[in-house]
């Protein structure tokens, strides 16, 4: 085609060492900028906020999600940079790419995946993902079982996040200090080197409980700095973990006598202090363990039943859990629900 | 001479912009993409090589587009394409296939007549690269 009369347009990536004598002009286009706006414009932030429709996700996480204000709080201050960043780029002020990879530590069923999701589709909302898929996946997904196995199988995993959030559950099960060559370290090389070089591209969410985190981050200094937002997840409060259950219960159709309502609350005090505690994961097993034991009961009762018995949980369908005995001092190996 | 093979092959070459659009309109129809190179664009030959597998379940360009830069850093001298497979007839049919690199210098085909029994002739095209030995056609460059 160097002969060909017309000068086309080449390809993106030029050829290296080879010269493209008078195509070079033709391959530098005029930036196809956005008009910006005069020095003294106003910008109406509000106005702005409002056509993302972020209100909404900040509405249903009030709603849907129980305390954990310091997440929230997070959320907020990462939205309102977002906006802001928007808002500059329409006077024309430039600025680099956020650095937006998190990471979530807190106890078992502190919502840590729950937020990610809300996560994916906030920054959708806000422009800063082209697609807002989250991709959850665990050491399985990205470490190999044998040499060379590792480095395909994570890029597939990163491409297909491509555009989304990438939510690694239990991160720290990547790396492991008692084998040197696990070939966990080979995963964590690329995942560090996408994180750096695909900002745009894709979001990193490393997920684990705290201690472990903790280890991880120890043991690879490179992960923890490339991570801009180290977010705890804060262990659910008595009354936090009573408002839980009530709208699960509420999610579920089901309601609570004032009685029973006192004996979820006793249920959930003891339940707080034994061991395997997975905070609103719990709530949900409680709540599920109840619902079997009312629908037992409702099975083996002679009368005509109505809507009332149907919906309604009685102090017995939890008294009937292990623990209310093991809070008296007996001992099981199983978990308590 | 400008090969013209697949999709928007009589067009100027995309850019990448353009190629990202192409990607993404194929993937939000459920279309795979795969990146596949060779130093031997005869026609008929049907057979490139693979680079890398199909890439299944992506919903972003990125991804794909990254794959493409990676081959044409290790193929510079290669003719790359982009095919995007549609599955909704049962068996991988190609839905779109274009050329996303192509050599710094095409040297073209010449025409070769074989002489047969009772004076028919035979024609076929030979590429000009194709003398040199794979790997060595363009440029001499990998």
């Amino acid at each position: 085609m160097s002969e060909a009369p017309t000068t086309r347009i080449r390809f993106g990536m030029s050829s290296p060492g080879q010269k493209s004598a008078g195509e070079g002009a033709s391959e530098e286009e005029p930036a196809s900028e956005e008009q910006t706006l005069p020095p003294d414009a106003r910008v109406d932030l509000a106005k702005e906020r409002e056509s993302t429709g972020i209100d909404e996700v900040f509405e249903s996480l009030d709603a849907d999600l129980v305390g954990l204000t310091p997440v929230k709080t997070r959320i907020r201050e990462v939205a309102a940079l977002l906006l802001v960043d928007r808002a500059r780029a329409q006077f024309g002020v430039s600025t680099s790419t956020p650095n937006l990879h998190m990471s979530f530590t807190g106890s078992p069923g502190t919502g840590k995946t729950t937020v990610a999701m809300r996560m994916a589709d906030m920054l959708h909302r806000l422009g800063y993902l082209r697609r807002g898929h989250l991709v959850s996946v665990t050491r399985d997904d990205l470490v190999g079982q044998y040499v060379g196995h590792t480095a395909p199988k994570t890029k597939e995993v990163l491409k297909r996040a491509m555009g989304g959030v990438l939510f690694i559950d239990e991160a720290y099960y990547l790396y492991r200090e008692d084998n040197e060559r696990d070939y966990g370290q080979e995963s964590i090389e690329i995942l560090l080197q996408v994180m750096e070089n695909h900002r745009e591209d894709i979001v990193v969410i490393l997920a684990g409980y705290k201690d472990r985190m903790d280890a991880f981050f120890a043991s690879n200094p490179g992960m923890s700095s490339r991570i801009a937002h180290h977010i705890d997840f804060p262990d659910y409060t008595l009354d936090e973990l009573d408002d839980i259950g009530k709208l699960l219960l509420r999610a579920e159709g089901y309601s609570l006598t004032p009685e029973g309502e006192q004996t979820f609350r006793k249920y959930l005090e003891n339940r707080k202090t034994q061991p395997r505690f997975a905070n609103a994961r719990s709530v949900r097993n409680a709540i599920e363990r109840a619902r079997l034991r009312h629908a037992s009961r409702m099975m083996t009762t002679d009368e005509a039943v109505g809507r009332d018995e149907l919906t309604t949980l009685m102090p017995e369908d939890f008294l009937g859990s292990r623990v209310f005995t093991e809070a008296n001092g007996e001992k099981s190996n199983s978990d308590p629900a | 001479m400008r090969i013209t093979q697949g999709t928007f092959s009589f067009l100027p070459d995309l850019t990448d912009d353009e190629i990202t659009a192409q990607i993404q309109y194929a993937l939000d129809n459920k279309w795979p993409c795969s990146v596949e190179f060779t130093d031997d664009p005869h026609p008929r030959n049907v057979y490139w090589d693979m680079w890398g597998l199909p890439m299944f379940d992506l919903t972003d360009a990125a991804g794909v587009l990254a794959e493409v830069n990676a081959c044409r850093k290790a193929k510079p001298e290669h003719y790359i394409r982009l095919n995007a497979y549609n599955a909704n007839y049962g068996k991988q049919t190609v839905a779109l296939s274009f050329i996303v690199q192509r050599p710094s210098d095409e040297p073209g085909f010449r025409l070769d007549r074989q002489d047969a029994h009772d004076r028919t002739i035979h024609y076929t095209l030979h590429p000009y690269a194709a003398d040199a030995p794979p790997g060595r056609r363009y440029n001499g460059q990998q």
